[in-house]
C-alpha cells in the first residue's frame, strides 16, 4: 500500500498533528485500523467519515470493500455478515438511519458480532432535523452495544481506533458504537495527532472471531431459539457486556500509556471543592468545563462530570464521583426526552446509580440542545443556578427543566 | 411415471441420476411438514452446491424447521439474521470473502459458494428492496427464492407471489373476492432487469433441472438469481403425496414456465411436447382454487396463455444472431 502524505487522504507516515474534521478523523482511524470491509448509506451529518473511506478505497489506500448500500438497514446487515465471516468491519450513521437499522442494530449485538459504528448524533424526526442532539443513541439504549462518547476531534479518533480492539477482544466480541455530535463535531475542524502505522505497531492484533462462516468448521448461526433457551442467551449477552468493562479499561490504559492520551468511564473537572456538579455526554462536556472555568472566576464552585462510556454504564465510578469531595447537587444535562416517563434518560440513569448511596446528593435534570438548539454560556449558567435553588430549597423534581423552551 | 422422466431427458444435461451427488448437507430430522417441497428444494440445492458453501437464510418456514437450537439440519456453514436482509447479509458475507482472499486471510483459490435463501414473501415482499441492491450490485451470490405462493410460517397469508385466484388467511375467497386479486409478481424478471448473468425459474418436481441450473449459477461470475417452485401441501390445500405432481403440473399448464435468462437470453426449459395443459388440471388438486367459477378461471387462462405466448417471443427474440450480436455480446463481453 502506498504510503501518502495526509493532504491527499490516507494513512500518515509519522504521528502529526493537522488540522481535520472530525468526521475525517473518524475515517482515518478506521484506515488506520486496516478495516476490511465498510458498508455505509449516505445520511447527513454522517456522510463525510463514508465518503473519504470511499476516496481511500478508490486511491487504493486502504485495501477493503465498500459496499455502497441500499439503505441503512442493509448497510448493518451487510456488516453483521462481513464480520461474521472473519472481516474487521465498520459503518457509520445518524438518526433516521439508526432508526432504520434498528432491527439489526439488536441483532448485531446479540449475534456478537464486533462491528465498530461511528454514530454522529442527530435529532429524530419529525419534524425533520439534521441537527445535533442524543435522541438517536438514547434510542438504541437497550440493545446490547458497547457505547462510548467523544467529545472532541482527537476523541473520536482514538475512540474510534480503541473500538476495535474492544469489541473484538475475544472476551468481548460485542459491537461498539463511537458517539460524537451532529455539525458540532462531524464538520467542526479541529487539531488532531493522526498516528502513521508504525506508531500503532503491534496495538491492535489481527481480528479473529473464534466462531465464523467457514465451510472447513461448519457452524449454525442465528438458530431459533425456543424459551427453553432464549432466557440464558439474553443472560450470557447482559454478562458479556458488563464484562467488557475490564477490557475496556485495560485497553484505556494500554492507550494511554503508550500514547499518552488518558481516557476514562467517567471523566471529571474541577470536582474536588465542587458543591453543583454538571453531568454530561459528548462535546457539551467541554463547553461546559469553559463556564466552569469562567464562573469560577465569579466565585462559583461548580465541576463537571462526564459520563463517556454509557453502555456498559459504569454504575460506581457515576456512584463514586458524584458523591466524592463536597458535591451536594448533581445537575443532568439531558439532550433527548423519554417521552411520558422520567423525560431525563441519563438523569434517571443517575438517579439509579446513586439510589444505594448514603447521604447521597440532590439530583436534578435538565434538557437543552435538542435538534441543534446552541446551549449559550447563559444556559450553562442557569443549569448550575437551578442546582444552587435546589440546594436552597432541598427540593429534588421528579421533572427535568427544559432550558429556554418558549411557551 | 414413464411420461415424467422422459420430460427430463429433454432439459437434463449435465447431471443424470447417475452421477447426482449422494452427498447430503440438508439433514434428517427437520422439523417440516410432511410433503414440504420447499424442503425438499434444500436438499437438491445443496447437493448441487456442495460442502464449500455458506448459506444465508431469511426468517420464515425454512429457518424455522432446520434450526431450533440446539439442533440443526445444515451440514455447511448457515447464518439467519432476519427476514427482509438476506441479501444484504450475503452481500456482505461475500465482500469479506473477497476482501479476505485479496489480502491473502483467505485462499484466494479456493471457491466459496455463497447461496441467499428466503421465501416468496422474503423475497417478493419485504426483501426486494435488498435483492435489488444486491443484484444491481452484482455480488458473486446466488440467491434462491423458494416459492410457495404465500407466507406459510405465520399461517398462510397472501404475498405478492400469491397466485391469481388462490384463496388465502389474508386473501380469503368470498362473496365479493375471488382471493389473490391481482396479478402474481415476477421476481425472476424483475431480476433480471437488473442484467445479472444469470436467473432461472426451478421446481424440486424436475431435481435434475433444479441441481444444474445451481451448478451454472455458481459457475458464472456475479450474481444469479434462481426462482424455485415449491408446493405447500399444507398452505395450499393438497395431499403432501401430491406436492411432485402439483409442481409438475403448474409447469405443463404453464402456470409455472421453466426457464433460464443467460445473459440476456431467454431459453425455455420445457416445453410440453402436447402443449399447455389447461389450467383446471392443476387448479382442481389444490383446496385453495376451490372456490374458483369456471368464468373466472377461463380469465386465468388467458392470461396463463399470454403469458406463456410471450415468453415464447422473448425467446425467439432474443436467441437471434442479431440479438446476440447488438446486445449480448456488446454488452456481457465487454468489460469495463
Amino acid at each position: 500500500m502506498s504510503q501518502k502524505m495526509y493532504k491527499n487522504g490516507g494513512v500518515v507516515k509519522m504521528a502529526k498533528k493537522v488540522g481535520i474534521e472530525a468526521a475525517i478523523a473518524i475515517a482515518e482511524a478506521a484506515a488506520l485500523a486496516d478495516v476490511d470491509v465498510v458498508s455505509a448509506y449516505p445520511i447527513t451529518p454522517q456522510t463525510h467519515i463514508v465518503e473519504h473511506l470511499a476516496h481511500l478505497v478508490a486511491d487504493g489506500i486502504l485495501n477493503a470493500e465498500f459496499i455502497t448500500v441500499e439503505s441503512e438497514h442493509t448497510a448493518l446487515s451487510a456488516a453483521l455478515g462481513a464480520s461474521l465471516t472473519g472481516a474487521r468491519t465498520f459503518t457509520s450513521t445518524s438518526a433516521q438511519g439508526l432508526a432504520l437499522m434498528n432491527e439489526i442494530v439488536y441483532i448485531t449485538s446479540s449475534m456478537r458480532a464486533p462491528v465498530v459504528m461511528a454514530l454522529a448524533n442527530r435529532a429524530l424526526s419529525a419534524p425533520i432535523n439534521i441537527w445535533n442532539d442524543h435522541s438517536d443513541v438514547m434510542s438504541v439504549r437497550d440493545t446490547g452495544w458497547i457505547s462510548i462518547f467523544a467529545n472532541n476531534a482527537q476523541e473520536a479518533y482514538d475512540l474510534t481506533f480503541m473500538a476495535f480492539k474492544i469489541g473484538e477482544h475475544p472476551d468481548v466480541l460485542l459491537p461498539v458504537m463511537i458517539n460524537f455530535d451532529g455539525f458540532i463535531l462531524t464538520h467542526v475542524i479541529e487539531p488532531v495527532v493522526l498516528f502513521g502505522k508504525e506508531d500503532v505497531e503491534g496495538f491492535l492484533p489481527p481480528y479473529d472471531h473464534p466462531y465464523k462462516l467457514d465451510p472447513d468448521r461448519p457452524v449454525t448461526m442465528g438458530p431459533v431459539g425456543l424459551p427453553e433457551i432464549y432466557t440464558e442467551v439474553k443472560k450470557q449477552q447482559d454478562v458479556a457486556i458488563r464484562s467488557s468493562r475490564s477490557v475496556i479499561d485495560a485497553v484505556f490504559k494500554e492507550f494511554a500509556e503508550r500514547f499518552g492520551r488518558k481516557y476514562s468511564a467517567v471523566e471529571t473537572y474541577a470536582i474536588d471543592d465542587a458543591e453543583v456538579v454538571l453531568v454530561t455526554q459528548g462535546s457539551v462536556t467541554d463547553a461546559a468545563c469553559f463556564v466552569v472555568d469562567e464562573m469560577r472566576k465569579r466565585g462559583k464552585k461548580w465541576g463537571v462530570v462526564e459520563i463517556r462510556l454509557w453502555r456498559p454504564f459504569p454504575f460506581d465510578d457515576v456512584g463514586s464521583a458524584l458523591t466524592s469531595g463536597k458535591i451536594k447537587c448533581v445537575v443532568v444535562l439531558d439532550r433527548a426526552i423519554s417521552f411520558g416517563g422520567p423525560a431525563g434518560i441519563v438523569m434517571s440513569e443517575v438517579r439509579s446509580a446513586l439510589y444505594h448511596v448514603p447521604n447521597r446528593p440532590i439530583v436534578i435534570g435538565v434538557t437543552s440542545g435538542l435538534g441543534g438548539r446552541d446551549i449559550m454560556f447563559e444556559d450553562y449558567v442557569r443549569m448550575f443556578e437551578l442546582g444552587e435553588e435546589a440546594l436552597r430549597t432541598g427540593k429534588e423534581p421528579e421533572m427535568v427543566t427544559i432550558i429556554g423552551v418558549r411557551e | 411415471m414413464s411420461e415424467v422422466v422422459r420430460d427430463l431427458k429433454a432439459f437434463a444435461k449435465a447431471l443424470v441420476y447417475k452421477n447426482a451427488p449422494k452427498e447430503e448437507y440438508f439433514k434428517r430430522g427437520h422439523r417440516a411438514c410432511q410433503g414440504c417441497a420447499p424442503a425438499l428444494a434444500i436438499r437438491y440445492i445443496l447437493k448441487a452446491a456442495g460442502p464449500n458453501t455458506i448459506v444465508v437464510n431469511a426468517t420464515g418456514c425454512m429457518e424455522i424447521i432446520s434450526s431450533p437450537f440446539p439442533y440443526t439440519s445444515w451440514g455447511v456453514p448457515w447464518i439467519h439474521v432476519a427476514f427482509e436482509n438476506v441479501a444484504a447479509v450475503a452481500s456482505g458475507v461475500e465482500a469479506a470473502i473477497k476482501v479476505l482472499k485479496r489480502k491473502g486471510r483467505l485462499d484466494p483459490n479456493k471457491r466459496i459458494n455463497i447461496i441467499g435463501l428466503a421465501g416468496d414473501g422474503g423475497t417478493a415482499d419485504i426483501g426486494l428492496q435488498a435483492l435489488s441492491g444486491m443484484l444491481a450490485r452484482n455480488h458473486n451470490v446466488t440467491y434462491i427464492c423458494y416459492d410457495n405462493e404465500a407466507y406459510m410460517n405465520t399461517g398462510v397469508q397472501g404475498s405478492s407471489a400469491t397466485f391469481t385466484g388462490a384463496s388465502t388467511t389474508t386473501t380469503p375467497a368470498g362473496r365479493y373476492s375471488i382471493g389473490q386479486g391481482y396479478w402474481k409478481k415476477n421476481v425472476a424478471e424483475i431480476a433480471a432487469s437488473h442484467y445479472v448473468p444469470y436467473v432461472a425459474t426451478a421446481c424440486p418436481s424436475y431435481p435434475l433441472d433444479l441441481m444444474n441450473k445451481v451448478r451454472k449459477s455458481l459457475e458464472i461470475e456475479g450474481a444469479a438469481y434462481i426462482h424455485v417452485f415449491a408446493p405447500c401441501p399444507t398452505g395450499w390445500g393438497c395431499p403432501s403425496s401430491m406436492a411432485i405432481e402439483v409442481g409438475r403440473l403448474a409447469v405443463e399448464t404453464g402456470v409455472y414456465p421453466l426457464y433460464e435468462v443467460e445473459r440476456g437470453v431467454w431459453k425455455i426449459s420445457y416445453i410440453p411436447p402436447k402443449g399447455l395443459k389447461p389450467i383446471e388440471e392443476y387448479f382442481k388438486t389444490q383446496r385453495r382454487f376451490k372456490h374458483l367459477k369456471k368464468e373466472v378461471v377461463e380469465k386465468i387462462q388467458e392470461k396463463v396463455r399470454a403469458h406463456w405466448e410471450r415468453l415464447l417471443m422473448l425467446e425467439k427474440m432474443t436467441n437471434t444472431e442479431e440479438f446476440k450480436e447488438k446486445f449480448v455480446r456488446p454488452f456481457y463481453e465487454v468489460q469495463i
